[in-house]
């Protein structure tokens, strides 16, 4: 690996981006908008405190699947990525660029959607908002990287795209969001603790409600990284230089 | 940047491809020679595509040997000296012309200066200087692949793969790109330049025609036109095929 690709390979995906200001306005407006009707609906309980900062750290997790499925996906279709891994350029910097330039985009998007969610929707936690933004940073990574592995089993773009219901939507139901996860039946609780959304969840809930949370957190966003690795490392067997 | 290696460009041996159950390529040897432009011929279908995959090491083969500049084809070696062409345009369409060209740069180690000019000169050769800031979707078929042809000349690469570049291209844009292979020989680059225009093979230096994934002739244009009495590439060409055609019912 060497930094120098890896920073080219970010470099040029934020431009990609750049060239593309509607996918930036969604990625940046929609969780605003989510937030501010989820506060609405529960408007008068205490209902969206809880909920809120879970969201958090659920949208950038799920945009950035879906964006890094596709873009991945199109580098495999137009001969790219084939392309680029007969040049010293490898794998892992491959990967990590795009985890680099996803993770600089979520620090734009937690950041807008916390001051919306705080000073807009009177989001009420207990912790340092500042956690909140770097939880999300990490979720976005593991979005990217859970989407680097399911492009690799993609064909087609509707393919790529029905994966976010079918990798996400599970991790989703199961986080605590619905209800807390020691009250889900004995089966499902022990499936949710195989899940990575379950512990980024689990590190927002303990930012609502400690003014200390730094062992929990630090903890649960110990395991989100090893799921970033292990899904890291599975995409990387995915890309190969070779095919038939 | 260039490699002091004095053998064959490439040297192939053996070599057997089968993709989809078919048998691409049945064994097939070749020797490419250094610094010169050696033009892959041979009508759709014939394994042109599949062999340029084998020598940049892209493709799974099932036997045989691809040694290129001295090294097994694909190793890290080489990651560096050989530039690879697709047939089909791989670029970023969301990217401008010099972006893209640039990201291929960076990715072969140029930095700085030494990238700014290389990507300046690169869009010279390729006539592109006057659309560096469009956006690759906002081109034409034929800008695109020539954009596609930037991002490997940017590099210098020792051995160039390039897979039909000059497909859709105005004939003096064609004329210029085969000088550009020329000069780039001149000076020591080697290239393998496939192509089914058959009156680009008299600027070849070598043919090498393939049928069905073997070599049906490895010889000079003018070889070529001796061997076969015809005026033409294209008569010359058609009149090999036929001759082989004609040897294999008799031997059958």
């Amino acid at each position: 690996m060497n930094p120098g690709l890896t920073v080219a390979t970010a470099g040029r995906v934020l431009r990609q981006v750049r060239t593309d200001h509607r996918t930036i306005a969604l990625i940046i407006v929609v969780p605003c908008v989510l937030l501010g009707l989820l506060a609405w609906i529960y408007n008068g309980t205490p209902v969206f405190d809880r909920i809120g900062p879970a969201l958090l750290g659920v949208f950038p997790m799920v945009v950035m699947f879906i964006v890094t499925s596709v873009a991945t996906l199109r580098e495999r279709q137009s001969g790219t990525l084939e392309r680029l891994l007969t040049t010293p350029m490898g794998k892992g910097d491959f990967m990590l660029g795009y985890a680099v330039a996803f993770g600089l985009l979520a620090i734009v998007q937690a950041v807008v959607a916390t001051g919306f969610a705080v000073w807009v929707c009177d989001l009420d936690i207990a912790g340092p908002l500042w956690l909140l933004v770097v939880v999300a940073v990490v979720d976005a990574v593991l979005g990217t990287a859970l989407g680097l592995l399911a492009s690799g089993f993609a064909r087609t773009e509707f393919q790529a795209v029905q994966f976010m219901p079918a990798f996400i939507l599970p991790q989703f139901l199961l986080c605590g969001l619905l209800i807390p996860r020691e009250q889900l039946p004995p089966v499902l609780e022990w499936v949710s603790n195989l899940l990575p959304l379950s512990y980024a969840v689990d590190a927002m809930k303990e930012i609502t409600r400690n003014a200390d949370p730094f062992a929990e957190v630090a903890r649960d966003l110990g395991i989100v990284t090893g799921f970033i690795v292990a899904a890291l490392a599975l995409a990387s067997l995915t890309l190969s230089r070779r095919s038939p | 940047m260039m490699n002091n290696y004095d053998g064959p460009a490439v040297a192939i041996s053996g070599l057997q491809v089968v993709r989809g159950r078919r048998d691409v390529i049945p064994g097939l040897d070749l020797e490419i020679p250094a610094g010169e432009v050696v033009g892959l011929l041979g009508p759709s279908g014939s394994g042109k595509s599949t062999l340029m995959r084998c020598m940049v090491g892209v493709q799974v083969v099932q036997g045989g040997t691809v040694t290129v500049l001295g090294h097994p084809a694909g190793s890290p070696a080489l990651r560096r000296e050989v530039g690879y062409v697709t047939q089909s345009p791989s670029v970023y369409a969301d990217l401008t012309v010099r972006d893209n060209v640039a990201y291929f740069a960076r990715a072969v180690g140029l930095r700085g200066a030494e990238l700014r000019e290389a990507v300046d000169r690169t869009l010279v050769e390729v006539d592109l200087v006057s659309h560096a800031d469009q956006l690759i979707r906002d081109l034409s078929g034929g800008q695109e692949s020539r954009v596609s042809l930037a991002a490997a000349l940017v590099g210098r690469p020792t051995l160039l793969v390039l897979d039909e570049p000059t497909v859709g291209l105005d004939p003096v844009l064609r004329r210029d790109l085969w000088e550009l292979f020329a000069h780039l020989a001149e000076v020591g680059h080697s290239l393998v330049v496939s192509s089914h225009v058959m009156d680009e093979a008299t600027r070849c230096d070598r043919l090498v025609l393939l049928r069905d994934g073997d070599v049906l002739a490895d010889l000079t244009p003018a070889e070529l036109l001796a061997r076969t009495g015809a005026v033409d590439a294209d008569a010359a060409f058609l009149a090999l095929i036929d001759a082989e055609t004609t040897g294999r019912r008799r031997a059958s």
